[in-house]
Formats: C-alpha cells, structure tokens, sequence
C-alpha cells in the first residue's frame, strides 16, 4: 500500500515547523486508518539527528536531504527533490504546512505533478467517492475539506485520478500529539545530487532577517479579535488597551485587516491562524464561516455586536448587544473599578 | 536600460471583504449577484509593481492576461486606465469549472501565445479562493522561475532581478534570473489611481477575447474537465446553536457580566 508522506518544514535554528508536527499527528491517524505507512521528508542543511524529533510521531520512515544551499529555502531545489522522490515511492498522499514555504512549493509540485492541490484544509477524513458520470467507486480517497466561498458552505473536495493527493493545512488547525517516545522507523539519508542539478540553485537569497513574533494568539489564553465593525484603526486599537489589562492578545477578522485596521499576521480563521483560548472576546465581528472555522474551539465566546442576529451570537456564551463604541470603554472602566 | 516585456496576471472577482446582510440568501448562502464584481485586491499591487518597471524601463510594454467572463475586460481596460498597454480575456465554456491547474493551464498557453514576456506578475491570490496556487503553477508549466510573496521590487539588470520578500515573521531579500514569475502581496505598494487621459483614451478600447483554439489549448486539460480535484459534496452547515446569556450595553448589564467573568476566573 502506497505511503503517506508529510513534508516537514525547517524554520530558523533547525527546528521543525509546528505545523508539519500537527500534519504528522494526523497523518498517522489517516495511515492507521488506510493500513500504510507514514513518512516524512525532510530538507535542509545540518540535520544530523533530525530524526529524533520526528519519530515520536510515529513515522516509520524518515527522507533526509541534507547538503549545503538547502536552508534557507527556495523554491527549486525543494520542489526538485519532491517530484524526484514523489515519482520513485508513489505516494498516495502528500500533505504540508500553508505556511509561506507550504504555499509557495505545494503548488509548484502539484503542477509538475499533474495531481491536484487542495489549500487550507480544516478537515481531512477517508471515504469513497463514486463518480456519478462513469459510476466508478473510488475508495480510501482523502476527503480534503474545507469552507467554500457562499455563505456557511463547507466543500469535501477529492483528488480521484491522480497521486499524490496533496492538501495544505495551516498550524493548529490539527492537534499536535506524540505517538510513542521510544516509537523508531527507518532513516534513508538521500544523495542530494541525484535530485538536485545547478540550474535548481539560480535564484540566490542575499539577505533575511527574522524577527520573534509580534504576538503570542496561538498561546493566548485570552483573545480579543476585532472585525470591520470597529469601524477605523483607531477604534480598532482600543482592543489592545483593554488586552492590556487582561492579559489578551490581539486578533481580527479578514475584513478589519482588508481595510487596514490590523496586520496580516493577526488573521483569525481559516486563512489565518486558529486559535483555542479559554475565552474569545469578539467585537463587531459577524461570524462568516472562514472566521468562525479559527476560533470555534475556544472554551467560552464573547460577542459584542450591534445586531442581535449576527450569526457569532449563536455560537457565543455571553453576547452584548450594543456597537463597540459604547461598550469597549464600559469594559475597561468596570473592569478597573473592580480589579482595584 | 533594457525594454521589458510584463504580463500581469489578474482576475475579477466578487468583493467578499465585507459581505453585507443583503447579500445573504435566506438559506444562509452568499447571492452573489449582490456582490460587486472587483478587481482582486492585491492584483492592483502587482499591477503597481509592473509599472514601477515601466518607469524604470521606459518603452517596456505591459499586457494585462485574465481569464472569466466577457464581462472580465473590465479588468483588461481598468489595467489600461492606470498605464497597461493593453491585454487578452481568456473566455469560454471549456474553460468553465477549472481548479487552479487548469486555471493555470490555460493561462501558461496564453502566456505562450503572447510568446515574449520577461516578468510575469500577479497578485499572490485571489480573495474569492485564498489558495495562492495560481502563479506557482503558471511558473512551473512554463519552466521558469517564481519568487512568491513579493513585497517591493529593489533592482533590475539585464538579466537578473531583486526583489524583497516576506517571509514567516520577517523578509528576505533574493535575486532571479529572468524570465521570471512573481506574485506580489497585498502590503506592497498600492497602485496609482487611473489617469484621466487614458481614461477617455482606452474607455472604448478593443480587448481581444481568447477561446480555447485560439490559445491551441488542450481541452481535456481545460476547466471541469481538466482538474483533478472533485468536488465531491458541499453542506450548508449549521453551528450548534449555544444557550448564551445576553446583555445589553448599561452600565449596569456591563458590570453584572465583568463581576461574573472575575468571580468565574475567566478573567484576570
Ligand atoms: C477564501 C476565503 C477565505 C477567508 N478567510 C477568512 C479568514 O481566515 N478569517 C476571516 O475572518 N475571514 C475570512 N474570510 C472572509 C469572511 O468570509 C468574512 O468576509 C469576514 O470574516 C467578515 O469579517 P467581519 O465579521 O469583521 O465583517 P462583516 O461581515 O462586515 O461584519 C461586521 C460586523 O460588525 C457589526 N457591527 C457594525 N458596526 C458595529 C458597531 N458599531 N458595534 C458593534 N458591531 C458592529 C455588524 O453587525 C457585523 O456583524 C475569507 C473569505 C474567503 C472567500
């Protein structure tokens, strides 16, 4: 039976991304569940004993490229490796972070590939799939499912015909477990000169610089997100004085930051980050489908929304019906007053 | 400086930024008539970026590509106003129905079609999908390079170009050989308004529609046909529905619930 293979992304100081740990958890679920093996890639340079922190997962074999040129990323090297070994072990699927490297070589394999590409997953599943015209049934395919545009659409998409059967997901959509501590697979160290060529190493990253990040959502314990409703940036960023006072990280709906209230990297929902905090305070935000796909989890939901029949109400534990306007300084002061 | 050939890569598409209660159905899906046709977002980005290179490189050409509806011209002609040269609307049933390989299928043969090109630039994905596969794809039908999530074109030479990038919680500065594919983000530079002459100048203008022969597409990899991904179903889905507790906005109301979320230890 053909494997499941998870690509598993280096960030600075050789670490392995986050996401590409949820991806392999759930990945050993689906191989468990399809009978197969799970196995991961690993690209960069002085990976010496990566394996270690790849095997609790469960991965019964690990790929390691390991040469000089493969961190930091780029695009050709990367993606000249996966189609190599795509074609040599058949996998029947690939998944990977959509993260900024997951997006940028996802794509460009799946085109070398032929085989389709489903982004931003927020559930992967196994089924059959019959295919109405020719009234073929397809089973153990990889449900990839995800929001639609429409309204609250959710879309189960299948790759039928063609492998790998590739998706994206993003960080923490997926939870992270180890499998067994003491759990040892396979490691294939590759000659990476075999896959990659010169031509592959034409584009030249001169500089970077990475940052520590300007904000902790995916730990937060308390998030308080803002959505168009708050009307301008300077509403927006009373959030972040009441976020002060109780200890909560700043979040947004898609449209705040379409128009400029917040940065891109405080994206909530299905395109953004997901969180799961103890409470989620939501303010002048409606609850779309692609939001509410980031933030259902948390334990308790606040909505503060002018209209009484925003669809986040009905998800929400507490709801204050009132515009932000008035209720954002209401929140401050009492909260001061009885914290004195 | 060198005369550069610049296709930009962009596609019309609903404003889902801020759908409106009036744009829902009462089932709870998005009308999409209701919805203004706009040109996606952070193609106008990339469309900056082309000519950025223009005034670099006077006498280069730009040619706006999009593919969609008749109706999609607009977004050739909007290319025109702000300083485009002029552009093709890829437009036909078989082109109906495509995932983004067949999207960028379709796009890389007229690409090929235009024959001469030295940067191909787009947006890095469109609001209605967010999928950002669309450029990757067209790089690699086309076998050249791709620099992704472009933030601001640095420099130029006659065969190389550098550009700064975003990356995961910072950027990086990289350099390409041309011809070369790039996606632009949305926090680049935002594009220059229209310019009132080429207004009036190109508000009539012809835009040449391609079908599927005329790109000498394959159309068993075009549209519903050429995608490999199915859409195997799709549910209206309803949350369950929560017992929540209301308040209004007095005084009053507001201090009852803070006094619960401390006494609780939700907060603080
Ligand atoms: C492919 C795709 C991916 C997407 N990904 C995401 C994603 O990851 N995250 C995301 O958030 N969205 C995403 N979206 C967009 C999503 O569909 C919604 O458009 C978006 O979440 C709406 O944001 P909003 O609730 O802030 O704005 P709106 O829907 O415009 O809602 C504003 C709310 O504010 C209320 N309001 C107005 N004035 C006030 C006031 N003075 N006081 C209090 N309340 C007020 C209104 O009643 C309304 O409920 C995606 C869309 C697509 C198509």
């Amino acid at each position: 039976m053909n494997s499941l293979f998870v690509y598993c992304e280096i960030v600075e100081g050789r670490q392995i991304a986050g996401v590409s740990l949820d991806l392999l958890t759930k990945g050993r679920t689906l191989a468990d569940q399809l009978g197969c093996q799970l196995e991961a890639l690993v690209i960069g340079t002085g990976l010496a004993g990566i394996e270690s922190d790849i095997f609790p997962y469960g991965v019964d074999r690990v790929h390691i490229f390991d040469a000089p040129g493969l961190f930091p990323y780029t695009t050709a090297p990367h993606s000249a490796i996966l189609c190599k070994l795509f074609a040599e072990e058949q996998p029947q699927i690939a998944l990977m972070g959509a993260t900024v490297i997951g997006r940028d070589l996802g794509p460009r394999v799946s085109s070398a590939m032929g085989s389709g590409l489903t982004a931003d997953c927020t559930q992967l599943e196994i089924g059959e799939y019959e295919d109405k015209k020719s009234g073929k049934i397809y089973e153990n395919l990889l449900y990839q499912i995800r929001p639609a545009f429409g309204g609250n659409i959710i879309a189960t998409i299948v790759n039928p015909d063609h492998r790998p059967q590739m998706a994206t997901v993003r960080e923490g959509v997926m939870k992270r477990e180890i499998r067994d501590a003491a759990y040892k697979g396979q490691v294939i160290n590759h000659n990476v000169a075999d896959y990659v060529s010169a031509a592959d190493m034409a584009i030249k990253v001169l500089e970077r610089h990475v940052e520590k990040p300007a904000h902790h959502l995916d730990s937060a314990s308390i998030v308080i997100a803002g959505g168009y409703g708050m009307g301008s940036r300077q509403a927006f960023d009373q959030l972040f004085t009441l976020a002060d006072l109780i200890h909560a990280e700043v979040g947004a709906s898609r449209a705040a930051i379409d128009a400029g209230f917040a940065d891109h990297d405080r994206q909530i929902g299905q395109t953004g980050l997901t969180v799961r905090p103890k409470l989620y305070i939501a303010c002048g935000i409606s609850g779309q489908i692609q939001h509410i796909a980031g933030m259902k989890e948390s334990s308790m939901i606040m909505s503060i929304n002018s209209d009484p029949d925003a669809p986040i109400n009905s998800i929400a534990d507490y709801v204050i019906n009132g515009r932000v306007e008035d209720v954002l300084p209401k929140l401050i002061s009492h909260y001061k007053n009885l914290t004195k | 400086m060198k005369k550069l050939n610049i296709v930009v890569l962009a596609k019309q598409v609903p404003d889902t930024r801020h759908v409106g209660k009036d744009a829902m159905n009462a089932d709870g899906t998005i009308n999409r008539a209701a919805l203004p046709a706009i040109f996606n977002p952070e193609d106008l980005n990339a469309l900056e970026q082309a000519l950025r290179l223009k005034d670099m490189c006077p006498g280069s050409t730009i040619t706006m590509l999009t593919m969609g509806p008749e109706r999609a011209k607009e977004i050739v002609r909007e290319g025109m106003f702000r300083g485009a040269d002029g552009g093709y609307l890829l437009t036909d049933r078989l082109f109906a129905g495509a995932d983004t390989l067949a999207t960028s299928y379709a796009i890389s043969t007229a690409i090929r079609k235009i024959g001469e090109y030295d940067i191909i630039i787009g947006g890095r994905q469109a609001i209605d999908g967010d999928t950002a596969q669309v450029g990757p794809q067209v790089a690699e039908k086309l076998g050249l390079p791709q620099v992704t999530y472009v933030e601001e074109i640095l420099s130029l030479d006659n065969d190389t170009i550098t550009v700064k990038r975003a990356i995961t919680g910072g950027i990086e500065t990289v350099q390409a050989p041309l011809p070369v594919v790039l996606t632009v983000n949305g926090s680049a530079a935002p594009c220059r308004p229209r310019n009132a002459k080429l207004v009036m100048g190109k508000k009539n203008a012809d835009v040449t529609a391609w079908s599927v022969a005329d790109v000498n597409a394959d159309p068993s990899k075009c549209g519903l046909a050429g995608s490999p991904t199915k859409v195997k179903k799709i549910e209206n889905i309803s949350f369950q529905a929560k017992e929540s507790k209301v308040f209004s906005a007095s005084d009053q109301d507001i201090q009852a619930l803070m006094t619960e979320l401390i006494n609780n230890h939700t907060i603080g």
